[in-house]
C-alpha cells in the first residue's frame, strides 16, 4: 500500500515539523530572554515547519527536493485508486483530486448553510448560540469561497485545459501537484477553528475584531495564506501552459473559449491573491509581533485592511465567475450546434473584465468612512464592468439564437448560468450605486446578489461541467433522467430561496447576524424551507454521480459529438492524453461548416515521453500511452 | 509499482522550450512578488504619509551599497559560468553570500539600534518591510548555498545553467526591491 505509506509519512513528518517549530520558537525566545511560551507565535512557526514536513513527506522530497542537493529523484507510477493519494504529476489526476476534495468541502459548507437557515427560520435563538452561529457563518463563507476559487480552476482547469490545447500535461507538473497538496493542511486548519474558540469575523476577517478575537483567527489566517499560495502558483502554471504548450496550429484565435477564460482568470489569481495574503499576514503581525497596522490606538488604521482585502477580494469574484462564463459559453456552443457567436468579443470581454477588475475594489467600502471623493470614481468604474460582461452575454445569447438546442443536463445548467447571472448582475447595479448601496450595504440583499452571481453563475457552471466532463473523466455515463431531476430541483430551489431573500434585505435585515426583527419571521421561514429543498437536491446529484461512476454504462469517447480536442481521445484519456499528437487546423466551434475539423492527428505514434515509462496506466479504461 | 528516474533526454527544441517556460514562469513569480512588496510600500505611505522616524543614514547607505555590490558579484559569477570558468564562478558566488550576509547583519544591527518600537506606525511598516525583504535575502542566501556544490561539481555548462540564471535573477529582483524600499524608508522625510 504505497499510497497509505506516503500519506502516513506526510502526516508523521508534518507532526514532527510542527513540534520542532514549537520547540525552536520556545528555545530561541528563552535564549534571548523572553518568556519561552508565546502560544500564537508557536502556532505560526509550528505550522510553517509542519507544512514543509507535510509536503516533503507526501512526495515532494523524493520527487523534487533531492534534486536541490544533487541527489537522484524518483517518481513512483501506479494505477488504480492509489494514484489519487500521491504527489501525482498527471494533470488529469490532479483535476480529479481537486474536484473530489472540493465537492466534499462544498457539501460540508452547504450543510453549514442548512444549520444557519434552521436557526434563522425563527427570530431569536433556538438551536445555535450566537457564538456558534458566528463560527458556522464564517466557516460557511470561507469554505464556499475556497470552493468557488478552486473547484473550477483547480478541477476543470487542470483537467481540461491541457487536453483542450492538445498538450500532454501542464507546463510545471510538479508545481501542479504541490498546489493540490497544499490544500489538505488548509482544510485541517479550518476544521480545527471550532475547537480553538470558533471564528467570529466572517470570511472577510476585518480588523479591529480579527486582531483581538480568539486564537481560531490565527488558524484561519494561516489557512487562507496557504490557500493563497495554491491560487498564485496555479495561476502561474496556467499562464505558462497556455502560452507555451499549445499544439501546433492552436493559434490564439482558435483557442477554446474556456481556455481563454482560464487565461484571464490565471492572471487575476497570480496578481491579486497576494492582497488577501498580505492583509491576513498584517493581522498576524499585529497579533503575534505586537505591530500596529490596524490598531487605531497606536496610530494604525483598520481601513488599510479593507483596501488591501478588497484589492484581492473583488478580483476574486472574477476569479470565480470568469471560468464559469467560459464553461457556459463552451457548453452552449457545443449543444446549440452552432459556431460560438462573437467569439472575439467574448475574448475581449474576458480581457476587459481582467483589466477593469483590479480598479473597482472600493465599491465594497461606500459605508466604511473612506474619503468621499473616492465614491464617484469607484461607482462609475464598477458600472463600467457591465460592458465587458455584456459582451460575454452577447456571445451566449447570439449562440442560443436560432440554435437547435440539445437540452442535456449540462446544457440546462449552462443556460441557467446565463439566466441566474443576469438577475445577479441587475441587482449588482443597486449595490454599485452609492445612494442605494448606503441603504442596502450589509443586508440580505447583498447575500442574495452575491449568491445569484456566484452560485447561480459559477456553481451552476461547475455542475454543467461536472455532467459534461463526467463521461470523459470516468469513462462512464451518468443517468440523464436523474441529472435533469437534479437540475430542475436545484434551479427552482435556488431561485425561490435567493429571489425571496432580496426582500428582507430591502427591509434592512442585517446579514451575518443570528437574530432579526420578529416582523420578518414569515419570509425567513419561507427562505429556510426552500433552502432545505435546495440542499436536498444535492442528494440526487450524489446518488447519481456515485452510482454512475461505479456501474454506469461505459461512455463513448465523444458522447456529445463535440469538436474540441479533449473529445478526440479516449474516455478516460491515456497517461499522456493523445495516442497521436494533435494538430489544429480549424476553429473549435465551426459546427455546421462543411468539411471543417478542429484538430487532426498525425499518423505516426508518439514516441514514449522521456520522463515516464511507456504504458503506465492513466485512466481506468484508457489506452496505452 | 515501478520506480523510474526522470532524467531528461529531451531534444534540442524541447530543451529550448523548457528554458523559455521556466524563464517566463520566474518572471511571473516576480510580478506576483511585486504586488506583495507593492502593498507593503502602499501601507507605508497609507499609514504614515511621508513622515518617518530618524534612522541611521550611514548604516542605510552602507547596506545599500553592499547589496548592490552583491548583485555585481552574482552577475560576474553567472558570466564566469557562461565562459566555462566553474572555479571562478564558485568564488564569485561565495563573495555574493558574504556580501548578502553582511547586508543581513546590517539590517539586524539597524533593528537593534532603532529607537522606535514596533507599535509605532512607522515602526510597524519599517520592521514589516525590512523584515519581509530580509527573509527574501535569507532565502536567496540559502539558494546560493545550495548552488555552490553544484557549481564545484561542474554540473553547469556554458549552454546549460538554468539554476544559476534563476538564482541570480532572483537575487537581482530582491536587490531591485531594496532599491525602492531604501528611499521609501530612509530618504523620504516629512517637512519639520
Ligand atoms: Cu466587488
Amino acid at each position: 500500500m504505497h499510497a497509505v505509506g506516503t500519506i502516513s509519512g506526510g502526516v508523521a513528518l508534518s507532526l514532527m515539523g510542527f513540534y520542532l517549530g514549537i520547540g525552536l520558537t520556545a528555545l530561541i525566545r528563552a535564549l534571548i530572554g523572553y518568556d519561552p511560551w508565546h502560544q500564537e507565535l508557536a502556532i505560526v512557526i509550528g505550522f510553517v515547519f509542519g507544512l514543509v514536513g507535510w509536503l516533503m513527506g507526501i512526495g515532494m522530497w523524493s520527487q523534487w527536493g533531492r534534486e536541490w542537493f544533487g541527489l537522484k529523484t524518483y517518481t513512483p507510477h501506479m494505477g488504480g485508486w492509489q494514484r489519487y493519494f500521491m504527489f501525482n504529476h498527471d494533470h488529469k489526476v490532479i483535476g480529479i483530486q481537486y474536484l473530489v476534495t472540493f465537492s466534499v468541502i462544498f457539501l460540508l459548507a452547504g450543510f453549514l448553510a442548512m444549520l444557519m437557515r434552521a436557526e434563522l427560520a425563527q427570530a431569536e435563538s433556538q438551536i445555535l448560540t450566537n457564538a456558534q452561529f458566528n463560527s458556522i457563518m464564517s466557516l460557511h463563507g470561507i469554505m464556499m469561497v475556497a470552493v468557488a476559487v478552486a473547484a473550477v480552476i483547480g478541477g476543470f482547469g487542470n483537467y481540461a485545459v491541457p487536453l483542450m490545447i492538445g498538450a500532454d500535461d501542464m507546463a510545471f507538473p510538479r508545481l501542479n501537484a504541490l498546489t493540490f497538496w497544499l490544500v489538505p493542511p488548509v482544510a485541517v486548519l479550518l476544521l480545527l477553528t471550532p475547537v480553538m474558540g470558533g471564528l467570529e469575523t466572517g470570511w472577510t476577517a476585518y480588523p479591529p475584531l480579527s486582531v483581538v478575537t480568539n486564537q481560531s483567527q490565527v488558524l484561519f489566517n494561516l489557512a487562507v495564506i496557504t490557500f493563497g499560495l495554491t491560487s498564485i502558483l496555479g495561476g502561474l502554471n496556467f499562464i505558462i501552459t497556455i502560452i507555451f504548450m499549445r499544439a501546433p496550429g492552436m493559434t490564439w484565435g482558435k483557442l477554446p473559449i474556456f481556455v481563454w477564460s482560464m487565461f484571464a482568470t490565471a492572471w487575476l489569481a497570480l496578481l491579486y491573491t497576494q492582497g488577501f495574503a498580505v492583509g491576513l499576514a498584517m493581522i498576524l503581525l499585529d497579533r503575534v509581533a505586537g505591530m500596529s497596522f490596524f490598531r487605531a490606538v497606536e496610530g494604525g488604521d483598520p481601513l488599510l485592511y479593507q483596501h488591501i482585502f478588497w484589492f484581492y477580494s473583488h478580483p476574486a469574484v472574477y476569479i470565480m465567475i470568469v471560468p464559469g462564463f467560459g464553461l457556459a459559453l463552451e457548453i452552449i456552443s457545443h449543444f446549440a450546434r452552432k459556431p460560438l457567436f462573437a467569439y472575439r468579443y467574448a475574448v475581449g470581454g474576458f480581457l476587459g473584465i481582467m483589466g477593469l477588475g483590479g480598479a473597482v475594489w472600493a465599491h465594497h467600502m461606500f459605508t466604511s468612512g473612506m474619503p468621499n471623493f473616492l465614491h464617484g470614481p469607484f461607482m462609475v468604474l464598477t458600472e463600467a464592468i457591465s460592458i465587458p460582461t455584456g459582451l460575454v452575454f452577447l456571445a451566449a445569447l447570439g449562440t442560443i439564437w436560432m440554435g437547435r438546442l440539445w437540452l442535456t443536463t449540462p446544457m440546462l445548467f449552462a443556460l441557467a448560468v446565463i439566466f441566474n447571472f443576469a438577475l445577479g448582475g441587475v441587482t449588482g447595479i443597486f449595490l454599485a450605486d452609492v445612494p442605494t448601496d448606503i441603504h442596502l450595504h450589509d443586508t440580505y440583499f447583498v447575500v442574495a446578489h452575491f449568491h445569484y452571481t456566484i452560485v447561480g453563475g459559477e456553481i451552476f457552471a461547475m455542475f454543467a461541467a461536472l455532467y459534461y466532463f463526467f463521461p470523459k473523466m470516468t469513462g462512464r455515463m451518468y443517468n440523464e433522467t436523474l441529472g435533469k431531476i437534479h437540475f430542475w430541483w436545484m434551479f427552482v430551489g435556488f431561485n425561490v430561496t435567493f429571489f425571496v431573500m432580496h426582500w428582507p434585505g430591502i427591509q434592512g435585515m442585517n446579514r451575518r447576524i443570528a437574530d432579526y426583527p420578529d416582523s420578518l419571521e414569515p419570509v425567513n421561514l419561507l427562505i429556510s424551507l426552500t433552502a432545505f429543498a435546495l440542499g436536498a437536491s444535492f442528494l440526487v446529484f450524489i446518488y447519481n454521480i456515485i452510482n454512475s461512476w461505479i456501474r454506469g454504462p461505459v461512455a463513448e469517447d465523444n458522447p456529445w459529438g463535440a469538436r474540441t480536442l479533449e473529445w478526440q481521445t479516449t474516455s478516460p484519456p491515456p497517461l499522456h492524453n493523445f495516442p497521436r499528437p494533435p494538430r489544429v487546423v480549424g476553429h473549435p466551434y465551426d459546427y455546421g461548416v462543411p468539411d471543417s475539423v478542429h484538430g487532426v492527428f498525425d499518423d505516426e505514434p508518439v514516441p514514449p515521453p522521456a520522463h515516464a515509462p511507456a504504458g503506465a496506466p492513466a485512466g481506468g479504461g484508457g489506452g496505452g500511452g | 509499482m515501478a520506480i523510474t528516474f526522470p532524467e531528461t533526454h529531451a531534444t534540442h527544441d524541447d530543451a529550448a522550450r523548457m528554458l523559455a517556460m521556466r524563464r517566463a514562469g520566474l518572471w511571473l513569480f516576480f510580478f506576483s512578488e511585486t504586488i506583495l512588496f507593492g502593498l507593503l510600500l502602499a501601507a507605508r505611505f497609507f499609514l504614515t504619509g511621508i513622515e518617518a522616524e530618524p534612522l541611521d543614514q550611514e548604516v542605510g547607505l552602507a547596506i545599500t551599497v553592499i547589496l548592490l555590490l552583491s548583485s555585481v558579484t552574482a552577475f560576474s559569477g553567472e558570466v564566469a559560468i557562461r565562459k566555462g570558468r566553474q572555479k571562478a564562478a564558485s568564488w564569485w558566488f561565495v563573495a555574493t553570500i558574504v556580501l548578502g550576509f553582511l547586508f543581513f547583519a546590517g539590517v539586524a544591527y539597524e533593528w537593534s539600534i532603532a529607537h522606535f518600537s514596533r507599535e509605532n506606525p512607522f515602526g510597524t511598516v519599517f520592521f514589516a518591510m525590512t523584515g519581509t525583504h530580509a527573509l527574501h535575502v535569507l532565502s536567496g542566501l540559502v539558494m546560493f548555498l545550495l548552488l555552490i556544490p553544484h557549481v564545484i561539481k561542474g554540473k553547469f555548462t556554458p549552454t546549460n545553467y538554468w539554476a544559476v540564471q534563476a538564482v541570480v535573477m532572483y537575487w537581482h529582483f530582491v536587490d531591485v526591491v531594496w532599491v525602492i524600499f531604501y528611499p521609501a524608508l530612509y530618504l523620504v522625510q516629512g517637512v519639520d
